[in-house]
């Protein structure tokens, strides 16, 4: 009797908060979907506040994809070596890479931005394109790449499986792609997992580094919300939400799926 | 079986010392000479430098200047291990988890770029002979340690390496399955005839499979031989104590007698030392009526071990003497025993400092 209440409580306390953290998104998606905020639902469905956003920010929406897809790439063809060379030099120097490559999870994403801003915002080529949203994306990913590769490092002895392929007669750059790459797997998933989604959702370092020509879903959403109706920033969160909740479910299966391959 | 059979390269290290970077000596200058098809065993605690020598052959670490690593004469020193064509069996088996059975044995014939269906023929042939059938298409973290040490086996001497070393590689499994896989492992390196250096801290391990034990300590080479050599000649002290059991006992030396507490013990070689510190082995002491024994003393515990049994007699030497008996006599703690032990059982070793 006791436990049975004991356990209600938590149950509704647990729905409570749930409740309170996903009631606004959701009221955010029937703003979007509603034909007046202020009236609510029950003024109508329409579908014409996505379009208009579909129309006027398709472009910042497929930019986005282009740099969260690039920034994954680049950090794993540096990152995945970089993790491992950190890992199997060990000893002092390692270490304090390792703590400046982690360094840009402390330090403000306005700090960074400006940092590079002072530096090549002079390159006017570079400044107006979107590789230099790029480089912000980068510096700020790349410590969690390199984390989660490390952190599998640490459970699976390479060093040994590398002197193992070794004694086969692998060169070392073989052993690299039939040994240590496919082992380290699941960091590798769990590693972009994380960068593409940050990349996709990063705000305050690519607000700095944004130009009008190269803008990003968030940026164009904080623009949406300063500029348009509410309707038009509602529906743009709603599109938000289904291209990032499909990729985020099928990198956590794939992640899961792994490591009982 | 006859296609892998004898091969193997004659290996010879010259002045192989190792400092690791932070200081450490692990190695002292060390010249050894392994025969073709030979079994080399290098037993020693850990610490002695046993595996640093091993890694130094297998090219997994660099030997400290002036050393030199030949395999049939030819210089190997700077070649990494991928170009020395070594078998390597791991302590921990290093096997791939990202591949099957069959994918492990069959990875260094892959690397050579032995085509599809020899590779296969080969990879079956090592899993008749390493008795793994049925297995080929499981992953690693399926089998049980024995299997693991099997494939590992297999796929280090898949690649026919010129020379095969092997790390511990019983170490990790329990004392029934190292026994028999101890003598599984002994027949396959005979019928291989392949030069083979086997690294292990188990005497017993040595023992059965060695053609000759190097018995290494702090970093040095203690002793070089045969078992049997090693077991009954130890050079010193440390070699006596660290194989098989040992009693020491350090005594005047009068007319080719030691002067014993419990009576006096001849000699076989007739050293004229003043004193003399000697190794007998517990087997070789007879238990006997104590009535006109030279040597007598009392037995002061009995433990019965099933094949024999341990007595412990104190009084007869200044300390305490093992003593393997016959499991049918009757011993019981408190007797009075004589205790007959051949000259030529006694053996002296030099003094240490």
């Amino acid at each position: 009797m006791r436990d049975r209440l004991i356990f209600s409580g938590q149950l509704i306390f647990t729905l409570l908060v749930a409740a309170f953290l996903v009631v606004p998104a959701g009221l955010s998606i029937a703003a979007g979907i509603s034909v007046n905020y202020f009236r609510g639902i029950s003024s109508g469905v329409t579908l014409q506040w996505v379009a208009q956003v579909w129309e006027l920010y398709a472009g910042t929406i497929l930019l986005s994809f282009v740099i969260a897809f690039a920034t994954l790439v680049v950090t794993l063809v540096v990152g995945v070596p970089a993790a491992y060379a950190l890992h199997v030099r060990g000893g002092r120097l390692s270490r304090i890479v390792e703590e400046i490559i982690t360094l840009p999870l402390a330090i403000p994403g306005l700090a960074i931005a400006l940092a590079l801003l002072l530096t090549y915002g002079g390159l006017r080529g570079f400044r107006s394109s979107w590789l230099f949203i790029l480089v912000g994306h980068v510096v700020f990913t790349m410590p969690f790449m390199v984390r989660s590769l490390m952190a599998v490092f640490a459970t699976i002895d390479v060093k040994t499986l590398d002197e193992g392929a070794a004694s086969l007669g692998a060169s070392p750059w073989r052993r690299f792609g039939d040994v240590i790459v496919p082992n380290a797997v699941p960091g590798i998933l769990a590693g972009s997992l994380m960068v593409v989604t940050l990349s996709l959702g990063e705000f305050n370092l690519t607000w700095m580094l944004h130009t009008p020509l190269t803008k990003t879903l968030p940026i164009g959403l904080a623009d949406s919300y300063a500029s348009m109706r509410l309707e038009v920033a509602s529906a743009y969160t709603l599109i938000f939400f289904i291209m990032i909740i499909p990729l985020l479910v099928a990198m956590q299966m794939f992640a899961k799926k792994e490591p009982t391959r | 079986m006859t296609s892998t059979a004898g091969h193997g390269a004659a290996v010879r290290i010259e002045n192989c010392g190792k400092t690791f970077a932070d200081g450490t000596r692990a190695l002292e200058p060390a010249t050894l000479d392994i025969a073709r098809s030979e079994t080399l065993v290098l037993l020693g605690p850990s610490g002695c430098g046993k595996t640093t020598m091993l890694r130094i052959i297998a090219g997994l670490e660099l030997p400290d200047h002036g050393g030199k690593v030949l395999f049939d004469g030819k210089d190997m020193t700077k070649a990494p291990i991928e170009k020395r064509n070594v078998g390597m069996v791991f302590q921990s088996y290093a096997l791939f988890p990202n591949m099957c059975v069959a994918d492990n044995i069959g990875y260094g014939l892959k690397i050579r770029g032995v085509p599809r269906e020899e590779r296969a023929r080969r990879v079956a042939e090592l899993v008749a002979l390493t008795n793994i059938m049925g297995l080929e298409r499981r992953r690693i973290d399926q089998l049980s340690g024995g299997q693991r040490q099997r494939v590992a086996l297999a796929r280090a001497v898949a690649i026919r390496p010129a020379i095969l070393l092997l790390d511990e590689p019983l170490t990790a499994l329990d004392a029934a399955l190292r026994e028999r896989l101890r003598s599984e492992l002994d027949r396959l390196l005979r019928a291989l005839g392949i030069t083979a250096i086997y690294v292990t801290h188990d005497q017993s391990e040595a023992m059965e499979l060695g053609d000759r034990i190097v018995v290494m300590r702090r970093g040095a080479i203690a002793q070089i031989g045969s078992p049997r050599e090693i077991y009954f000649e130890p050079k010193d002290r440390f070699v006596a104590e660290f194989i098989g059991a040992a009693n020491i006992i350090e005594a005047p030396l009068v007319g080719g007698h030691l002067i014993l507490p419990g009576g006096r013990q001849p000699v076989g070689d007739g050293a004229s030392l003043p004193t003399a510190v000697a190794m007998v082995r517990p087997e070789t002491i007879g238990i006997v009526e104590a009535g006109n024994a030279p040597l007598t003393g009392t037995i002061s515990s009995v433990s019965f071990v099933g094949d024999r049994q341990r007595l412990m007699v104190s009084g007869a030497a200044d300390k305490p003497l093992a003593v393997d008996a016959p499991n049918m006599i009757v011993a019981k703690p408190g007797e009075r025993v004589g205790l007959s032990i051949a000259p030529g059982a006694v053996r002296l070793l030099p003094f240490e400092s």
